[in-house]
């Protein structure tokens, strides 16, 4: 099989343009004639609805939450990036493309990138007129900031909350073309099943979360804006709801799946605090700005913390281990994410973790309280402070905050070509549900700007040359396609429903989740990666056989919905160690033990892995094939990552 | 429907006529208290019945009595209308209830204090504004001119110990009443500013305390100056 | 910590319901609201019992999925969203009882899940600037007084929960939609519709069912993010000058 990611000839710059001008067109008369569906409202789905909506395409929008608001994209912090220039600070189109191909270790498509740069522009200005309320400055112009270490402020933001103002615009945008007609609105529905007909996707099995009812949808394409799968982990910053589900059925159905292995981990969260734990809360990256991260030197004094017999306060300053400015004297506490979460991870294996699970490291504002006063802390910090104090019931001013590195993004996702299709026609992916723009490390401040890119400005060009070569008859539901995904899903839903065993659904994904955190998380190792693939095939059929899913189908069962995800994210798991194994390099997110500079650093082999690693599934219990998509750089020099 | 009976059976418009109703009374009261002041004044009654003429026989004061018949019954009527709407908005209930937490217990009994009210108010006008109107009032004469003597009525009618309590209970009912009712009026109407609105507050509470403790002066000065 | 819960347990819209008391014993006081009831699920699971079911979903306060009325409170006694509760917040040994949202436009779906389409009603009544995606002028082609920018900001940080709602006496959703008309009033993008969109989402939210504002209060001060009353005041300028100049008849 041979990976066609028709990226269009001619200079970088112009490729896009280019592109543009080459796709058919569909004639306005009939669009109306074309039905689209869109699955998840978060960033992606809910611009893509809208703007496809707005051209003239029939929509259906469905998501698993009661409103397309709750998508997890609501969830973002920190801010989106676009090169506008408005700093006057040296930021271009170039300049930002370049950032994102080299923060992600050079293992995504310059031409993806280069689009995303390109269109980040444009994203800014929609925002703005639909009322979204960025910050700004006196004059009343856009403020930035600069942020994750970016040597140029142009990070956009509203407050802590710029994914919640930009999913509501989205939001707004989508409701406005429900008022309309045009967008037909699915809450409390969840995909089960892609329909194939003649090989093209064509539909979509459903199943409505309040009666549960299994249903069909038609259409003459399929967007899967269903985000990312950091929910394998059991533990992550994710939303309790986040799933891989509609995506791994696209899988299953033969949709590639690239770069699984390649997930991100966030260094600055709130430690686990004991078993019963259900998710993890990220805090902006900004905190490194001021606080100075430290362990005790010492395992004996590690151990007298974790039993309280002794504060924070009571550990002298040559006890004191501030082990990222010991190892980076010139970055210090700024580190990039996965670098930060490395070391971490690191001193606690060593015994040294603060917190009583032992995993967590100390974020200490005392030097900076000391020199800026109180007041500014609280000025600059102060909702993350109050955030921090009301999970941990702590008082950060006075003691020093705990943090430890959580799973937060996942770059890996389905392949998808320039036009964000996948290798199925008329299946698409956007968003994080992709794999395309982030490589194997995606840089602050860019989920947002990537997801509305794909869905206001990418999607509803490169959808109508698609369409515009596809008739425009009604696709027919009696097709015998629809009738066998529906039996499928019914028999798999009846199946787990009579497996009557003895253990919870959460029972089967925490135990999913230590095994990924502890050989697939922040360091991977080949021999404890092949461990983690034989638990996890054991795992896999302990739940075929033991779990306990109550009730019936036709109610709201949030067990059963649980199951059916808990289900697929087990077979992701075992994808995501076959990749991580196959790829003998460390890069972005990924970090083998065994491949690493004599300094620690991760060591790319851009020889033999320069590529896009593109799983296909054979068969249930068979291995996946992988189909490589070679990555070619004539932009960018490609160059070792140092932070010393 | 036309746009105006649209707006006013809107929850908004309703709430409109409520805001401007009340704010209206609220000027009646004033006048009304600070007219009624001349009850204090020792001279056996003539100024307050002086007083009491020219507001059952100025023309102008008669256009403002009927907008004050208006205003009292338009308000009484909204409040229903809206009281049935709020009660169906929440068919079941909760088991339990921290009200307190959030909310000032005036604030979530308008209706109750307002009923209370309202009959305070029906006794109240059969005991002087009928009287004065259809009753059986004494005459006086001062400087050659005829005069009800309405106040001969109220001082009559406040030897009653039980009738004195029952205003000065109503006049409590009043100021709580008026305590949530006089910012929430600016409220209703849109009237929230940060350099006003505090200032709308204090004024509010001190007219809620101010108001009814004059009217509630009234008949307990009466009651033990024309005792002794 | 040993707790008693008494939580309304109902299979489905058109079940009556009633409450059910469960005792739950080792909890922690680290543990979130959620936690508890997770913990509390685990085991109800295990004895082949119906898990109770409730809606969250980021739980870190900002998507506004989760509602439950406890003790008498919407997100019980902080002013917080019920998935930033924690534990330590009770006492051992309480009793707490636990409710859906209450509100004749928020039916019950199951046990403590309610449907709150009513919002997303109101706001595809208006409660957007009909831009299409392009065509839009340049991000600093009008400048946006600080204050205004931040004041709108303010009201846009609505969650969307509904909290407003189930504290309100008359479950009043003034709040939420105010909050919405409020923003976009503040904007110079959202004034040019500004009329219409009062007028269109007034009427919506009338016809949801909810109940009329007494200015109790109790919605912002029980509003996990804090939205202020004034908002309600601007949609009641905006609503008023709206009807009487307008072109709708």
């Amino acid at each position: 099989m041979i990976l066609d990611s028709k990226i269009p000839a001619g200079p970088l710059e112009e490729k896009w343009t280019k592109h543009k001008f080459n796709s058919k067109l569909v004639n306005p008369a009939n669009k109306r004639k074309y039905d689209v569906i869109v699955v998840g409202t978060g960033l992606a789905g809910a611009s893509a609805a809208a703007s496809l909506a707005e051209l003239g395409y029939n929509v259906k929008a469905f998501c698993f939450q009661d409103s397309p608001r709750r998508a997890h994209s609501i969830a973002a912090q920190g801010g989106i990036n676009a090169a506008k220039n408005y700093q006057n600070d040296g930021d271009s189109i170039f300049r930002l493309f370049y950032d994102t191909i080299k923060g992600g270790d050079y293992r995504s498509r310059e031409a993806n990138v280069y689009r995303l740069a390109q269109v980040s522009v444009n994203i800014i200005d929609q925002c703005v007129a639909q009322g979204v309320p960025f910050a700004r400055e006196y004059g009343g112009l856009l403020a930035n900031r600069s942020f994750g270490g970016a040597q140029v402020s142009r990070t956009f933001y509203a407050r802590g909350q710029t994914g919640q103002q930009l999913l509501l615009g989205a939001y707004s945008a989508l409701s406005r073309q429900v008022a309309n007609g045009k967008v037909k609105l699915f809450p409390r529905t969840e995909m089960m099943d892609l329909v194939m007909v003649d090989g093209h996707a064509r539909g979509i099995v459903t199943r409505n979360l309040i009666t549960g009812a299994v249903e069909t949808h038609a259409a003459h394409a399929v967007l899967l804006c269903t985000g990312g799968y950091g929910n394998v982990f059991f533990l992550s910053t994710n939303a309790m709801g986040s799933n891989v589900t509609a995506a791994w059925r696209a899988h299953k159905k033969g949709a590639l799946f690239a770069n699984p292995c390649f997930t991100q981990i966030h260094p600055t969260c709130i430690p686990v605090s004991g078993d019963h734990q259900s998710k993890l809360t990220l805090m902006s990256e900004s905190l490194r700005n001021d606080g100075r991260v430290w362990v005790p030197k010492t395992v004996e004094t590690a151990e007298k913390l974790r039993k309280k017999q002794i504060k924070p306060a009571d550990i002298k300053e040559d006890d004191r281990d501030y082990f990222l400015e010991r190892k980076y004297p010139s970055f210090g506490n700024l580190v990039p994410r996965d670098v930060a979460s490395r070391n971490a991870k690191y001193v606690c294996d060593e015994g040294r973790g603060v917190n009583e699970t032992g995993e967590a490291v100390f974020l200490d504002f005392r030097d900076a309280i000391a020199r800026d006063s109180e007041d500014t802390i609280r000025a600059r910090y102060g909702n993350l402070f109050d955030m921090y104090q009301q999970i941990t019931g702590e008082n950060p001013y006075k003691t020093p905050m705990m943090i430890y590195p959580a799973v937060h993004y996942t770059m890996g996702g389905l392949w998808v070509d320039y036009n964000l299709m996948t290798n199925i026609p008329g299946l698409y992916a956007l968003g994080e549900a992709n794999f395309s723009d982030h490589g194997a490390n995606r840089l602050g401040a860019s989920a947002l700007m990537q997801g509305l890119a794909d869905g206001y400005f990418v999607v509803p060009y490169t959808i109508g040359d698609y369409l515009a070569q596809t008739p425009p008859k009604k696709v027919d539901e009696s097709h015998p396609a629809f009738a066998e995904a529906v039996d499928k899903v019914k028999g798999g839903i009846n199946q787990l429903l009579n497996i009557k065993g003895s253990k919870t659904v959460d029972h089967f994904h925490k135990r999913l989740g230590k095994i990924m955190w502890n050989e697939c998380g922040m360091a991977r190792t080949a021999e404890g990666l092949k461990e983690a693939k034989k638990a996890i095939k054991a795992l896999k059929k302990e739940f075929w056989s033991d779990v306990k899913v109550l009730g019936e189908n036709e109610e709201l069962n949030q067990s059963l919905e649980k199951a059916n995800r808990v289900a697929d994210f087990i077979e992701l798991g075992e994808l995501m160690i076959d990749d991580a194994l196959n790829r003998n390099e460390s890069c972005g997110g990924h970090f083998r033990e065994e491949y690493q500079t004599p300094e620690g650093e991760a060591l790319r082999d851009d020889e033999n892995y320069a590529y896009v690693a593109a799983w296909k599934f054979m068969g249930e219990d068979q291995e996946e094939e992988l189909v490589k998509e070679p990555l070619e750089f004539e932009n960018v020099k490609l160059t070792q990552r140092s932070y010393k | 429907m036309s746009w105006v009976t649209k707006t006013l059976s809107s929850t908004l418009g309703r709430k409109l006529i409520m805001a401007l109703t009340g704010l209206f009374l609220i000027l009646f009261l004033t006048g009304h208290v600070s007219g009624n002041l001349l009850l204090f004044k020792g001279d056996g009654g003539e100024a307050f019945n002086i007083y009491a003429k020219f507001m059952t026989t100025n023309p102008a004061v008669k256009l403002l009595s009927y907008v004050t018949y208006i205003s009292v019954i338009g308000h009484v009527i909204y409040s229903i209308i809206l009281t049935q709407v709020n009660k169906s908005s929440r068919p079941v209930g909760y088991a339990t209830s921290n009200a307190s937490k959030s909310s000032s217990a005036a604030s979530r009994n308008m209706g109750i204090l307002g009923t209370i009210i309202l009959i305070f108010l029906v006794i109240h006008m059969q005991s002087f504004w009928y009287q004065m109107h259809w009753g059986e009032v004494p005459f006086v004469t001062y400087e050659g001119e005829q005069y009800k003597d309405l106040f001969s009525i109220v001082t009559f009618a406040f030897q009653n110990e039980l009738m004195v309590a029952g205003y000065v209970v109503a006049m409590a009912f009043l100021s709580f009443h008026l305590s949530h009712g006089f910012a929430s009026a600016f409220q209703t109407l849109g009237l929230n500013h940060k350099k006003y609105t505090p200032a709308i507050e204090v004024l509010g509470r001190i007219y809620s305390i101010l108001v009814p403790i004059l009217f509630a002066s009234m008949p307990i000065y009466i009651y033990f100056t024309s005792q002794s | 910590m040993k707790l008693t819960l008494k939580i309304w347990r109902q299979k489905n819209a058109s079940d009556k319901g009633g409450f059910a008391t469960y005792p739950v014993d080792g909890i922690s006081t680290d543990m979130s609201f959620l936690e508890m009831l997770d913990v509390l699920n685990e085991e109800l699971t295990e004895k082949g019992e119906d898990p109770v079911h409730f809606d969250h979903d980021c739980r870190e306060g900002i998507c506004g999925m989760c509602s439950l009325y406890i003790n008498g409170n919407p997100h019980g006694p902080l002013q917080t969203t019920t998935c930033q509760l924690h534990m330590r917040s009770f006492s051992d040994g309480e009793t707490i009882t636990i409710e859906p949202w209450r509100a004749k436009a928020f039916p019950v779906v199951k046990d403590l899940v309610v449907n709150r389409s009513a919002f997303d009603r109101i706001i595809q009544a208006g409660g957007y600037v009909s831009v299409n995606t392009g065509g839009v002028p340049d991000a600093n082609e009008i400048p946006i007084p600080k204050t205004i920018a931040d004041e709108a900001f303010d009201a846009a940080t609505c969650i969307g929960c509904g909290a407003c709602v189930a504290a309100c006496k008359n479950a009043s959703a003034m709040l939420f939609t105010s909050a919405k008309i409020s923003q976009l009033a503040l904007l110079p993008q959202g004034k040019v519709e500004r009329k219409t969109r009062a007028e269109k989402m007034i009427a919506q939210m009338d016809s949801e069912g909810f109940g009329a504002c007494t200015n109790t209060g109790a919605c912002a001060a029980e509003c996990p993010k804090g939205i202020s009353l004034t908002n309600i005041a601007r949609m009641n300028r905006e609503y008023f000058s709206a009807v009487v100049s307008s072109d709708n008849m």
